[in-house]
C-alpha cells in the first residue's frame, strides 16, 4: 500500500503510534527486494516505499541525504553523473532496492574490506521508533560525536529498532582508474599473497576467489594501478566491470542453485572451512572474510565460525534447510552470548517498547 | 550538594566501600589521601575540578569487574580515565564517586600481521601502537592531536578523529572488537575479528559513549599499510572565501587529500612565534594539505591541487619533499594549542563541525560575534572534514570575560547548528557542552538516549551527569538561552 497519502512523517508515524498502542506488529516494507533476508515473520505491512527523493545532494560535501523509499538505482545514477559513487559498492538484487531496505539490511559489496562497510558510510538518519515518535540522530558531518551514535547502530538492524525515514551517507570519488588481476592461485596462496601485499600500498579495491582462481581488482591513479598490477603479476581480465558488477548482485551460476546458501564471515585469514560443513567448493570474497558456501549443516557451520572468530547466518532459502525446520528459523543469524542477548533485548526495549517494530525478525525476542 | 550531607555521605561509603575493594585489590591501587587524589581531579579541560572518593588502579580484567560490582551493589558512581588528555570534563570525577584509571592496562598483547589488526589495552597510547607496527610498515590511523600521550581506550570513549579523518576515518572506523565491563561486572565482547559481527552494531554504540555505557578493557585495532609517498603542501591566501574555495574546489577534483586544514591570521601568527615553521604570517589564511598513497597517484594529485591553488591566487606555496619537511609542516599545525597559550591565560576550544559550504559564512560569523563579545577568537580548523576549532581567548580570573566566553561558545555552536552542523565533532560532549546538547537534541531524542543508557546502566552510575543532559536541566537552560534572546547581553554594558 504505497499510496503517497501513508508517505509522509506525520502519517508513517501515526500508524506507529496506533501500531503502538494496540500492540500490533508491523511489517517495515521498502520495494521488498531482500524479504528473502532474515527470519520469517507475521505482521502487517508497512510500506515506506512512497516515502521517496533525494532531499540534498552536494557533490564538494561528499555527502547525500535522501529519503528511504528513494530506489537505490536513482541515487547510484545521480552519483555517477558527478563521478561519485556509495563506497560500501551495495548490491541491489533487483531494479527496485530502495535505500532504506540498503541501510536497514546493512548488506555491502565488493568493495567494503577496503572503502568501509555501509555502517561506515552512514552520517545521519531520521528515525520513527517504536513509540512513534519522529527522531533524528547524527547529521549531515563526517564527525559528529554529539550524543551516542545511533545512525550507526541502525544500520544493519533489519528495521528492529526504527523505522529510517531520511538518511545521509558520506559518497567518495569513483575511481580514476581500475584494472582486474587473474592468478590461477588456491585459498592458501591467496592468503599469502594478500598477507603480502596487505602491508604495502597497494590499492587493492575487491578480491574473489573461485574455481582456484584469484581475482584482484585495483582501484586508483592509473600509473599507480599500473604499477601495482605488473608486480602481482597474473593476467589482466577483460571487461572487468560487468564481471565485478554481476559478482555483487550475485548473479554468477554460483548463486543459482535450489539449496541453502550461507555467507561466513570470518578474520580474512581463518582456515579453510572443512570439506564436512560445506557443499561444495565457496566463492571468497574481502580478501577471505566473506565466504558463500552451501551447506545444509547450517548450525554445525556456524559453531565453527564462531569457534573461528566470525559468524554465519543463511542468506537465502533458509526454509529449504532441513536442519533448520526443526528450531523454528532460530539459526538463520548466529546465536548471541546470553550477555549480549540480553543487552540487545534491552536495547530493543528502549526504542520499540511494545515489539511492534519488524519483531523477531532477526532473532526471536529483538 | 550541601557539605554536611556530602561529607557524610563520603564518610559512609568509604567505610563500606574500602574492605569490600580490599578483598581483591591491592592496597596500593587504591588512592584515597587527598594529596594522591588530587592528579585525578580534573582531565584537560581544567576549568571543572572535583576530587573522587577514591581513586582506584586496577591492573587485570578481573580486578576492574570486582571493582564494579562493588560500585553496583553499594550504589557508587564510578567514572573511567585513560590518559586524561580529555578536553570536555569527561573523565571529571563525580562528587563521592570512584574514579577508576586504566593506566595500568599498557599492554600490546598480539599483532596479527595476517589479518593486520592488534590485541590491545585500553590504556596503551596512540602514538605506542603506531610505533609497535611501523617495524612491519603499518600503522594505527586515528591521530589526535594529543597521540603522543592520549590512550586508545580513551580514543574509543569519545570517538577521537584528528588530522587524517577525512581519508581514513575515525576510531569507529578503524577497531574491530571490543571488550567491555558492564556495570553489574559482566564481561561482554562486542564486535570481532571478523568485519562484522551478529546482532545489532554494539561497537557503533559503544564508540564514543563517553564512559556511560561500560568499561572498555581490551580492543582490538585495525592495522593500515603505511603509503609508500605523502607530501605536505602549504599555501597561503589574501582571504578567507579564496581558501574556502580551494577547499570546495579541491574536495569537487575528486581528490581526498590525507589531511586538509586551515588556519587563521591570529593562529598563523602565534604558531609561528612559537615553532618557527616558516608559516607566512601575512596571511589571512593558510592550508595545509596532504596528498598520500602511491608515488605516482600523490604526483598526480598534487600537480592538480597546484593548479587550484594558483586559479585562486594562492601565494607562498611550499610542497614538502621528504618526511622531515612534512612533519615539521604538520608539528606546527598540532602546535597551535600550546601556541594560542602565549596569547591570553586561557583558551576555551570548540568542535563544532560544519558542513564546508558554510565554511566562510561562519567564518565571517564568529568574526562578528568576536567583535560583539570584545574577545579574540583563533580559528583552527579540520577544513576537509568540516570540523572547526575556534578558540575563544579569555583571562578566567575575570569573571566577566569568563562569562562572556562561556557564552560566545554557546553562540558560536548554535551558528553550527544552524548551518546544518554539530556541537562536536571529534572532542565529546562531557560536561562542557552538555547545555548545548539541548540545543541541538528535542526532548524526546534525549529521551532516547537516556532509554539507550537504561538498557546498559539501570541504576545510572558509569559516569552520571555527563554527555547527556536531564530534561530539567535542558528546560532550565533553554529558558535562559530565550531569557538573554529577549534582553542582549545585559553585562557587556560595562565595558
Amino acid at each position: 500500500m504505497a499510496d503517497s497519502i501513508n508517505a509522509t512523517p506525520e502519517s508513517l508515524a501515526e500508524q506507529v503510534k496506533n501500531a503502538h498502542y494496540n500492540q500490533s506488529p508491523l511489517q517495515i516494507m521498502g520495494s521488498g527486494s531482500k524479504s528473502f533476508y532474515g527470519r520469517n515473520i507475521t505482521a502487517i505491512p508497512l510500506s515506506v516505499a512512497a516515502y521517496s527523493g533525494v532531499i540534498n545532494y552536494e557533490p564538494s560535501e561528499l555527502v547525500i541525504t535522501a529519503r528511504a523509499g528513494t530506489p537505490l538505482r536513482e541515487i547510484e545514477n545521480l552519483l555517477d553523473e558527478q563521478g561519485q559513487m556509495l563506497g560500501f559498492e551495495p548490491p541491489s538484487f533487483t531494479d527496485t532496492a530502495t535505500l532504506g531496505g540498503t541501510i536497514a539490511c546493512g548488506i555491502s559489496g565488493p568493495r567494503r574490506p577496503y572503502a568501509g562497510a555501509a555502517r561506515d558510510f552512514v552520517l545521519g538518519v531520521t528515525i520513527i521508533n517504536g513509540k512513534g515518535e519522529i527522531l533524528k540522530f547524527g547529521g549531515q558531518v563526517i564527525k559528529n560525536v554529539a550524543g551516542y551514535d545511533v545512525s550507526r547502530l541502525m544500520t544493519g538492524a533489519q528495521g528492529s529498532l526504527g523505522i529510517l525515514l531520511d538518511i545521509s551517507l558520506k559518497v567518495i570519488p569513483k575511481p580514476a582508474y581500475e584494472a582486474t588481476r587473474v592468478l590461477p592461485y588456491s585459498h592458501q596462496q591467496m592468503n599469502t599473497l594478500l598477507s603480502d601485499i596487505g602491508r604495502k600500498p597497494v590499492p587493492v579495491s575487491a578480491t574473489l576467489l573461485h574455481n582456484n582462481s584469484l581475482y584482484i581488482r585495483l582501484s586508483g591513479a592509473k600509473a599507480g594501478v599500473q604499477a601495482a598490477a605488473s608486480a602481482i603479476g597474473g593476467d589482466t581480465l577483460q571487461n572487468a566491470d560487468p564481471f565485478w558488477q554481476q559478482l555483487k548482485e550475485q548473479q554468477q551460476p554460483f548463486f543459482n542453485q535450489q539449496r541453502p546458501l550461507w555467507r561466513v564471515s570470518l578474520p580474512p585469514a581463518a582456515a579453510v572451512i572443512p570439506g564436512d560443513l560445506v557443499e561444495e567448493e565457496s566463492f571468497i570474497e574481502w580478501g577471505g572474510a566473506q565466504r558463500w558456501v552451501y551447506s545444509h549443516n547450517g548450525k554445525k557451520l556456524q559453531e565453527w565460525a564462531i569457534k573461528n572468530g566470525g559468524h554465519a547466518s543463511c542468506f537465502r532459502d533458509a526454509k529449504r534447510d532441513p536442519s533448520l525446520s526443526h528450531s523454528a528459523d532460530e539459526t538463520v543469524f548466529s546465536p548471541l552470548s546470553p550477555a549480549l542477548f540480553a543487552l540487545s533485548k534491552r536495547i530493543k526495549d528502549s526504542f520499540d517498547p511494545a515489539h511492534i517494530l519488524n519483531p523477531n525478525r532477526l532473532y526471536t525476542g529483538l | 550538594m550541601n557539605s554536611n550531607i556530602a561529607a557524610s555521605i563520603r564518610t559512609q561509603r568509604l567505610a563500606s566501600l574500602i574492605p569490600m575493594l580490599s578483598k581483591m585489590i591491592p592496597e596500593h591501587a587504591i588512592l584515597s589521601e587527598p594529596e594522591q587524589l588530587k592528579a585525578y581531579e580534573c582531565d584537560a579541560f581544567t576549568t571543572m575540578r572535583q576530587m573522587p572518593l577514591l581513586t582506584v588502579l586496577p591492573d587485570t580484567i578481573e580486578q576492574v569487574q570486582h571493582v564494579m560490582r562493588c560500585c553496583h551493589a553499594l550504589d557508587i558512581p564510578v567514572v573511567a580515565r585513560g590518559a586524561g588528555t580529555g578536553l570536555t570534563a569527561g573523565a571529571m570525577p563525580v562528587e563521592n564517586g570512584v574514579l577508576l584509571g586504566m593506566s595500568k592496562f599498557n599492554k600490546i598483547h598480539a599483532i596479527d600481521l595476517h589479518n593486520r589488526t592488534a590485541w590491545i589495552d585500553p590504556g596503551v597510547r596512540n602514538q605506542a601502537v603506531s610505533d609497535a607496527v611501523a617495524p612491519y610498515n603499518l600503522y594505527f590511523a586515528p591521530d589526535p592531536s594529543s597521540q603522543l600521550a592520549c590512550s586508545v581506550g580513551g580514543n574509543v570513549a569519545e570517538n577521537a578523529g584528528g588530522v587524517h579523518c577525512l581519508k581514513y576515518g575515525l576510531t569507529v572506523h578503524n577497531i574491530l572488537e571490543l571488550e567491555i565491563v558492564s556495570i553489574e561486572g559482566e564481561r561482554m565482547t562486542l564486535g570481532g575479528p571478523a568485519l562484522d559481527a551478529a546482532g545489532y552494531d554494539l561497537m557503533a554504540i559503544m564508540t564514543g559513549s563517553e564512559g556511560l555505557l561500560g568499561i572498555v578493557v581490551g580492543i582490538r585495532v585495525k592495522l593500515l599499510a603505511k603509503p609508500a609517498s605523502a607530501r605536505v603542501l602549504l599555501a597561503a591566501f589574501s582571504t578567507i572565501e579564496d581558501a574556502g574555495n580551494a577547499i570546495a574546489k579541491i574536495i569537487g577534483a575528486g581528490i581526498i587529500p590525507a589531511g586538509l586544514e586551515m588556519i587563521d591570521q591570529t593562529g598563523i601568527q602565534a604558531i609561528e612565534a612559537l615553532m618557527h615553521a616558516g608559516y607566512p604570517v601575512h596571511a589571512a589564511a593558510v592550508i595545509i594539505c596532504e596528498l598520500d598513497g602511491s608515488v605516482e597517484e600523490v604526483e598526480d594529485e598534487l600537480s592538480s591541487v597546484i593548479a587550484i591553488l594558483n586559479s585562486l591566487n594562492a601565494s607562498d606555496i611550499q610542497v614538502s619533499t621528504n618526511e622531515t619537511e612534512s612533519k615539521r609542516i604538520w608539528a606546527a599545525r598540532k602546535a597551535a594549542f600550546p601556541a594560542l597559550a602565549s596569547l591570553a591565560p586561557d583558551n576555551y576550544v570548540m568542535d563544532g563541525t560544519i558542513p564546508r559550504r558554510a565554511l566562510a559564512e561562519v567564518w565571517t560569523k564568529i568574526n562578528r560575534l568576536s567583535d560583539e563579545y570584545q574577545l579574540l577568537v583563533v580559528n583552527v580548523f579540520h577544513a576537509g572534514d568540516g570540523n572547526m576549532h575556534p578558540s575563544i581567548l579569555f583571562d578566567s580570573s575575570d569573571e566577566n570575560q569568563y562569562q562572556r566566553a562561556n557564552e560566545l561558545a554557546t553562540r558560536i555552536l548554535e551558528l553550527c547548528i544552524q548551518v546544518g552542523g554539530t556541537i562536536s565533532g571529534e572532542h565529546g560532549i562531557g560536561l562542557e557542552k552538555i547545555n548545548q546538547m539541548c540545543l541541538q537534541f528535542s526532548d524526546a531524542e534525549i529521551n532516547q538516549f537516556h532509554a539507550l543508557k537504561h538498557a546498559f546502566d539501570e541504576k545510572r552510575l558509569l559516569n552520571p551527569g555527563k554527555q547527556i543532559p536531564t530534561l530539567a536541566r535542558c528546560a532550565e537552560f533553554n529558558a535562559m538561552h530565550i531569557h538573554r534572546g529577549e534582553m542582549p547581553f545585559p553585562h557587556l554594558e560595562r565595558f
